[in-house]
């Protein structure tokens, strides 16, 4: 129980933090109402719920008319999905082979992961643009080399950060686990696919997710490969609306829901993996 | 613990050698590559230079002197500013205030999270709706309130003197606030997680000797706390650095009129609007060594002794 000296802070407490989540909460609210209301409507009244005449699906059939989502879904999902996959395998085995064997150069090559973290992808862009136009992946106004073009540095550029998430998870597995499986005749690939995996999944997970995240949604280094409409992520394709609609209030509203909708599933469904995941990794750094 | 499964190293080449591979591709050598290609000629993206700059440092003559870069440098100085003041400030308010509840924490982590999982070219849509000039929502928020002069005609119609934000006065509120709203989650829940690491028994120690709430954050929290905050600070300057999609989506090339360029945008525009590959190069080159001068500053100031 709480004494009645204590009752008054918290109250204090718990509103502060309800008007903080509340400016978090409101403006979503407010799009995804505003996406149901007609056109004219919404900058003359934003704040009701857009019921009976005021409310409209039109806003949802324009986007999805004028604007290719399907496609650019399945540009984004492509090339995320991909990029998820390889990084979170790439980076697996670096950080096994980091964490448990003891090598020359073991250092350097930690120093150098660090290091890979600093570099922006504005110091880095134009010379891989550059080096895929001659490898003939970058500009050729092929969609499916275009996407290679986006997917591979943006695997390179999520490599550090699971790297390092990794190292620390595969650290505080028990190394006794991998040498009874040793004696029982298992072959180093065998222990990594069948003791390290599966404790660390939750780890596996939330690198996943964030290179999931950042790739799907990175303007930057799509903008530079993707320049063709058929080529586009979902991001680009907001972008491009953004730059189109003019004053078509609710075609932006709409567009923007659409965009955050998938991603708003997902982190509902995961949000226990992704915070946790997060800070485990980002204090020990 | 070298165990002796690790004894035999050729395994070990397969290993690392993707990663490293990779890296190596598409990071380190873009990386000395770009450094190269400030003190070249080069006419397009993609294109091989035409040879070194006359001079060769050129490209570096003209930073120092470009007028927008300075416009750069000063907004994203003061965005640094405002990172570090307000982001890290509300995130280390809203920790410590968590730290104290125990119903409906996860909730509110959950929701303060939240805007660091959207796409910021998604916020910076919904931020153009929010402040827009007719009818965004903060102008009818102030219309309620009856902070916006407004007239009404004889024939019914209200003529309302519309703010805007994106004016050469408040541009910088504009652009700076999403910025700063998206990632204070993200610094929330570092700093919740350093809290969390503090000794239950600290606390207790300190309440038997008789410390009130606000001396046991004082003399207990904020300095266990330090090194967290300081690797905050660190990500919290780079991060200003790099910031890219939000003011793009927003304010575009500069708007308004010149004044509203960042390193990062103004980076992107020379590279690829105008076409200056070489300049473009060299600003990026800026960023990274402003990037570790400033964090390398932040790590001595703030950094406390080894042994904490």
């Amino acid at each position: 129980m709480l004494s009645d000296r204590k009752k008054i802070p918290r109250a204090i407490t718990y509103l502060v933090l309800s008007l903080w989540a509340l400016t978090t909460i409101y403006p979503f609210i407010w799009v995804i109402l505003n996406s149901f209301r007609k056109k004219g409507l919404i900058m003359s009244d934003s704040f009701s719920l857009p019921l009976g005449d005021a409310f409209t699906w039109e806003n949802y059939l324009t986007a999805w008319q004028r604007a290719d989502f399907k496609n650019a879904y399945l540009n984004s999902f492509l090339i995320s999905g991909t990029v998820t996959v390889f990084v979170v395998l790439i980076a697996g085995l670096a950080a096994y082979g980091l964490v448990r064997y003891r090598f020359r150069g073991r250092g350097i090559l930690y120093s150098l992961i660090m290091a890979g973290m600093m570099f922006p992808v504005f110091s880095t862009i134009i010379p891989v643009f550059r080096m895929e136009a001659v490898m003939g992946i970058a500009g050729t106004g092929n969609r499916w080399l275009s996407l290679l073009a986006v997917i591979l540095p943006q695997i390179a550029g999520n490599l550090c950060f699971a790297i390092i998430i990794l190292m620390g998870f595969i650290q505080s597995i028990p190394i006794e686990l991998e040498e009874s499986a040793y004696i029982d005749g298992c072959n180093v690939f065998q222990i990594f696919f069948r003791i390290i995996i599966p404790p660390a999944k939750s780890s596996f997970a939330t690198v996943a997710i964030f290179a999931f995240l950042w790739s799907y949604n990175d303007l930057f280094t799509q903008s530079f490969f993707l320049r063709y409409p058929q080529e586009r992520g979902i991001t680009g394709l907001l972008n491009e609306i953004s730059s189109q609609a003019g004053v078509n209030y609710g075609l932006m509203a709409s567009s923007v829901v659409l965009v955050v909708i998938p991603v708003l599933i997902v982190y509902i469904c995961l949000q226990k993996h992704i915070i946790k995941g997060l800070t485990a990794g980002a204090v020990k750094g | 613990m070298n165990s002796m499964i690790y004894k035999k190293k050729s395994p070990l080449l397969v290993f690392l050698i993707p990663a490293f591979a990779f890296l190596l591709v598409y990071l380190y050598y873009p990386f000395v590559q770009n450094i190269i290609n400030t003190v070249m000629r080069i006419g397009g993206l993609g294109r091989a230079a035409e040879g070194m700059n006359e001079p060769w440092y050129e490209n570096y003559q003209k930073i120092m002197t470009d007028p927008y870069m300075r416009v750069a440098l000063k907004n994203t100085l003061i965005l640094i500013v405002c990172t570090i003041v307000f982001q890290v400030g509300i995130a280390l308010i809203l920790a410590l205030l968590v730290d104290t509840i125990r119903v409906g924490a996860q909730f509110f982590r959950t929701v303060y999270f939240f805007p660091i999982v959207i796409s910021a070219t998604a916020l910076g849509l919904m931020f153009n709706l929010i402040f827009l000039y007719k009818g965004g929502m903060v102008n009818q928020l102030l219309l309620h309130l009856g902070k916006l002069p407004y007239e009404v005609k004889p024939s019914g119609k209200v003529i309302v003197q519309w703010l805007d934000w994106k004016d050469q006065a408040h541009f910088l509120f504009t652009m700076l606030v999403p910025v700063m709203w998206q990632y204070v989650g993200f610094y929330f829940v570092i700093l919740i997680t350093g809290l969390n690491n503090i000794p239950q028994e600290l606390y207790e120690a300190a309440s038997i000797d008789g410390a009130d709430g606000w001396r046991r954050t004082r003399f207990i929290t904020l300095p266990l706390l330090r090194n967290v905050l300081c690797t905050c600070l660190v990500l919290a300057i780079t991060g200003a650095l790099k910031v890219f999609d939000l003011p793009w989506v927003m304010f575009g090339a500069g708007m308004p009129e010149n004044m509203g360029w960042l390193t990062g945008t103004y980076m992107y525009d020379q590279t690829f609007n105008r076409m200056n590959v070489d300049y473009g190069s060299t600003i990026a080159v800026l960023i990274v060594v402003l990037g570790v001068v400033l964090s390398n500053v932040a790590n001595r100031v703030f950094r406390p002794s080894e042994d904490l």
